[in-house]
């Protein structure tokens, strides 16, 4: 049970406020641009150097100089921009960046995060990742709570080289809406047919249930 | 003043076994096409190679992996490339991995005359190791080098005989920057025009960085991901 992947994405977009000036990651958090509510008007930032990213094309409109960060074909939408490659960080590091939305491997209880390498296998890079961690005035993880053997994601320390410290404000998993506080983990909200006693056995790391904790609603 | 060339092999006569090159583009938008072949067919190697990403296997830089010509990638992002990681495994290469703001704002301090930054991206990881910290409003940030190549090849939409370039859409990407960083700077475009043909507000590179010029031919433009929507 619990949320599946669209339907992290479709809480995540929640979040959004109008105004807002966002970058989706790759994986979960690009499914984010399919839930923006009615009435809110956001503007995606594809670190590639683009502002105001469109939908994919249109079979046979492809156009191989359009792509975003994740390298697919995409679009623009009137009041679009291009840049380059530094200006495109800049802003990221200048803070001008409302909201980043990311994947992780790990995330720890004080907000740190890895997600760029697993020593001894692959290592494809970091990519922005690290600069956006660093930068980025709210950011949000989109992730599974627990990795494919079963092991919780949501640690107390991170076991992989880290992509970030003391970053990471919220994480939304297929399980729950959990903040990171002075005391850890803080669920928010958990999903529908989840129980707290899940979400304690799956969390790691430190972890309390809000006063008002409720149900997600999508 | 003649920058102009006939084409990619007389651009990169001059670049040797050794040396370092930055190398514009994005995954395959924006890759200098003409002159990655024509390196391949130059044959020099030991290349320690700047730039965001390696190619795939059959394209862009993978094309130089392919031949063993790169001694070592500095980039952000090495996947979709499993001879890469064939000689990344097997310690015939090279890699340094830095995070892409860096990468693009080392070229940037480079093309801007200044020999270092701070910055804040990887303060607390593995990237810090070994690095001068230096302590701003509270925040620590890491001492991140410009860099030097020797030469730096992009790849523009429009360029005149002067050297002014003007990059399409997303393919500017890194682009703008290793041009103005590169010790000698080859731009390949799609179009070169006599001077006076590009509107003066619309360059976004000034020719003064630019060496050599020439018009490329035959792109493949390969795309890397195709996504597509259903017309409804």
């Amino acid at each position: 049970m619990g949320l599946n992947k669209e339907q992290i994405a479709q809480r995540i977009a929640k979040e959004l406020q109008d105004g807002y000036y966002v970058n989706l990651g790759i994986g979960i958090p690009t499914l984010v641009a399919n839930y923006i509510p009615e009435g809110v008007n956001v503007v995606l930032q594809s670190e590639n150097g683009l502002l105001g990213m469109g939908p994919f094309p249109f079979e046979g409109e492809e156009d191989p100089d359009l792509i975003n960060a994740g390298k697919q074909t995409i679009t623009t939408l009137p009041g679009s921009v291009f840049f380059d490659s530094a200006m495109s960080f800049g802003m990221i590091r200048a803070g001008k960046v409302d909201l980043t939305v990311l994947g992780a491997m790990e995330v720890a209880d004080n907000g740190d995060i890895a997600n760029w390498k697993i020593p001894g296998k692959m290592v494809k890079g970091m990519g922005g990742a690290m600069d956006l961690v660093a930068a980025a005035k709210n950011i949000i993880v989109a992730m599974q709570h627990t990795n494919p053997k079963g092991e919780s994601k949501l640690l107390h320390k991170c076991t992989l080289p880290l992509t970030g410290v003391k970053c990471i404000k919220k994480v939304v998993t297929d399980l729950g809406v959990f903040d990171i506080t002075p005391d850890g983990f803080r669920c928010l909200e958990y999903a529908p047919g989840v129980t707290i006693d899940e979400i304690k056995a799956k969390t790691a790391g430190r972890l309390t249930i809000a006063d008002d904790v409720k149900e997600i609603a999508l | 003043m003649n920058k102009v060339v006939a084409n990619a092999d007389e651009a990169i006569k001059d670049i040797e076994s050794g040396m370092t090159l930055m190398l514009g583009g994005f995954g395959l938008c924006g890759i200098p096409e003409n002159c990655i072949a024509a390196l391949v067919r130059k044959g020099v190697n030991n290349l320690t190679c700047i730039s965001n990403n390696a190619g795939v296997d059959d394209f862009g830089i993978g094309l130089l992996l392919q031949k063993k010509q790169v001694k070592k990638m500095i980039s952000s992002y090495v996947g979709e490339n499993a001879e890469f990681e064939r000689q990344l495994l097997s310690g015939e290469l090279e890699v340094e991995l830095i995070p892409q703001g860096t990468l693009a704002t080392r070229c940037m301090a480079s093309g801007y005359g200044m020999p270092a930054v701070y910055l804040l991206a990887g303060v607390g990881t593995e990237v810090a190791e070994g690095k001068e910290t230096r302590n701003f409003n509270g925040k620590d940030y890491l001492l991140e080098y410009a860099f030097d190549s020797d030469y730096a090849i992009v790849k523009a939409w429009k360029g005149d005989t002067m050297g002014n370039l003007v990059f399409k859409e997303t393919a500017r990407n890194f682009n703008p920057m290793m041009a103005m960083a590169g010790k000698i700077t080859i731009a390949e475009v799609e179009e070169l025009v006599p001077a006076g043909e590009l509107d003066p507000n619309e360059i976004h590179t000034p020719g003064i960085y630019v060496r050599h010029i020439f018009q490329g031919s035959n792109y493949e433009k390969r795309i890397e991901q195709r996504t597509v929507r259903k017309r409804s």
